[in-house]
């Protein structure tokens, strides 16, 4: 396996689409829940340790061959909020593009083939591991850092938080990363051999009821 | 009988909770010389109590209950109903569950039933004297054409307890189930246990919702900020799986500031609310359920 394959697919300027959408921020900063720095890492952490969790056990099992469908149902199960149902596909459908230009392969061919309209993003995202010759691990890590550092790049634009504030807050949160993408891996290891109600299913009811909130703006800076 | 309640269904006593052994305080102590129990205890820690709870369409189309079995500290009556549905009432005959203590309560709902079960009082998780976990467990199987509402009260985990509570619901093709769980964080001024619960609804052998919530001192952290609770104390589920919503499910929609309903991926929807107390939580519930009748 290549390491450095692992930066290019967690590299923030990945043509993924992913910089359209706010993980919830956008609401919460709405709602006068983020305000800094500080409410910002308390949602990060909370986001990290519920959907986050999720997110990244789903794509440990996806890069470890677990079947891309069953996995997307799971997901499904997992994600109540018909709104964040759709923003998942939609950014499965950018990530499976470009991952299948960056890393050619007949299982992201075929992902596509069976979900015209889009996997949920950690399946894919999974799967895109998979074929960049990456494992459960890298792919759990992937996963996990993208659900907070989606959230605090927004931020920076929401609230014109200083980005060092930003990058300061992501840093405090690594060894929450370490423990979240080390039991995603875990989790998506036991689903190999006892099925997906193996994965975490952690929620987080703000972030559910805040989606719904959100995906009825009339005007808003992201998609979700 | 006009106190409401009749008796069990298959015309035994109902089952006295002081066959077990319980040894907490506010529960009666136990002997001080070993004595044999009634039923045997798994483990000396905690009380063990399985109840179950099966209802079947009669050849008339009412519902009866060939089964009705409490257990322990889970006492069963069936009450009154005006309907076609029975109702049944699941009255606490101890405080609890305690740390160590596992129950579990099963309904099993036959084809062409209808089944409707309460809870007389809320579910008050509390401190065992060893620190281990509670653990309650629930399982739910609705057949086709029959109908459960399962409506409990509140479950709230007091400082210092820890409970897991894992609830699985699952639902034949063309069989109904309303099912509602809320979540008190502590009793009034009090911070809250630990609490993990897992909601788990199967319609048709397809997961239509897994859902786990873990919060109160222990729990993964950032449960209580701004993306989880922010504060609030009181959460709740209300889960509504109906064949009809194959074709037409209740659209999206704000139910107020800190409340939303979602059509899940499937004929079901779930409305999800939080409040800062038990009263408006159920306040929020029970317009939901009412816009949708």
């Amino acid at each position: 396996m290549s390491r450095a394959a692992l930066l290019v697919l967690a590299d923030g300027r990945f043509p993924a689409g992913g910089h359209a959408h706010s993980g919830g921020a956008e609401a919460a900063v709405k709602a006068g829940r983020i305000t800094g720095a500080a409410s910002l890492e308390d949602f990060c952490r909370g986001r990290l340790h519920t959907t986050g969790s999720v997110s990244a056990a789903l794509a440990a099992a996806a890069a470890l061959g677990v079947d891309p469908a069953t996995l997307d149902e799971a997901a499904d199960a997992r994600t109540p909020s018909a709104a964040l149902r759709a923003a998942a596909r939609r950014l499965g459908r950018q990530l499976l593009r470009a991952a299948r230009v960056a890393w050619p392969s007949p299982e992201l061919d075929a992902l596509a083939r069976e979900f015209p309209k889009g996997a949920h993003q950690p399946v894919v995202l999974g799967v895109a591991a998979r074929a960049a010759g990456l494992g459960g691990e890298d792919a759990a890590y992937c996963s996990a850092y993208e659900s907070v550092s989606g959230p605090a790049t927004a931020v920076v634009r929401l609230l014109s938080l200083d980005p060092f504030d930003a990058t300061a807050v992501l840093a405090r949160l690594a060894p929450d990363l370490d423990d979240v993408a080390r039991e995603a891996a875990r989790s998506a290891r036991r689903a190999v051999d006892e099925g997906v109600d193996a994965l975490p299913a952690a929620s987080a009811p703000l972030l559910e009821v805040g989606a719904e909130g959100h995906a009825g703006w009339a005007v808003r800076l992201f998609a979700s | 009988m006009d106190d409401g309640f009749d008796d069990a269904g298959d015309g035994t006593s109902p089952v006295t909770p002081q066959t077990l052994t319980p040894s907490t305080p506010g529960r009666p102590s136990p002997p001080d010389e070993p004595s044999t129990p009634a039923h045997p205890l798994p483990s000396p820690a905690g009380v063990h109590a399985h109840a179950r709870i099966g209802a079947r369409a009669d050849p008339h189309g009412r519902t009866v209950l060939p089964v009705l079995d409490g257990e322990g500290p889970l006492a069963l009556r069936r009450t009154r109903a005006t309907g076609p549905a029975a109702h049944v009432t699941l009255v606490g005959a101890m405080s609890g569950p305690l740390g160590g203590d596992r129950l579990a309560v099963d309904a099993d709902v036959g084809a062409g039933a209808r089944l409707s079960v309460g809870s007389a009082a809320a579910t008050i998780a509390l401190p065992g004297q060893d620190g281990t976990a509670a653990h309650y467990d629930v399982r739910l199987t609705v057949a086709t054409g029959a109908e459960l509402r399962w409506l409990p009260e509140q479950l709230i985990s007091v400082r210092g307890s820890e409970l897991r509570v894992t609830t699985r619901a699952d639902v034949e093709a063309g069989g109904r189930l309303v099912l509602r769980e809320e979540q008190i964080l502590g009793r009034t001024g009090e911070s809250p246990g630990l609490l993990h619960s897992r909601l788990t609804v199967r319609y048709a052998g397809r997961t239509l919702l897994d859902q786990e919530l873990s919060c109160g001192p222990g729990a993964p952290s950032g449960w209580d900020g701004p993306a989880v609770l922010a504060g609030h104390r009181a959460v709740g589920q209300l889960v509504i799986v109906d064949p009809e919503f194959t074709t037409e499910p209740p659209p999206a929609a704000m139910l107020g500031e800190h409340a939303a309903r979602t059509p899940l991926a499937g004929p079901g929807i779930l409305i999800t609310a939080l409040a800062p107390d038990a009263l408006q939580l159920r306040r929020v519930l029970d317009e939901a359920l009412h816009g949708l009748a």
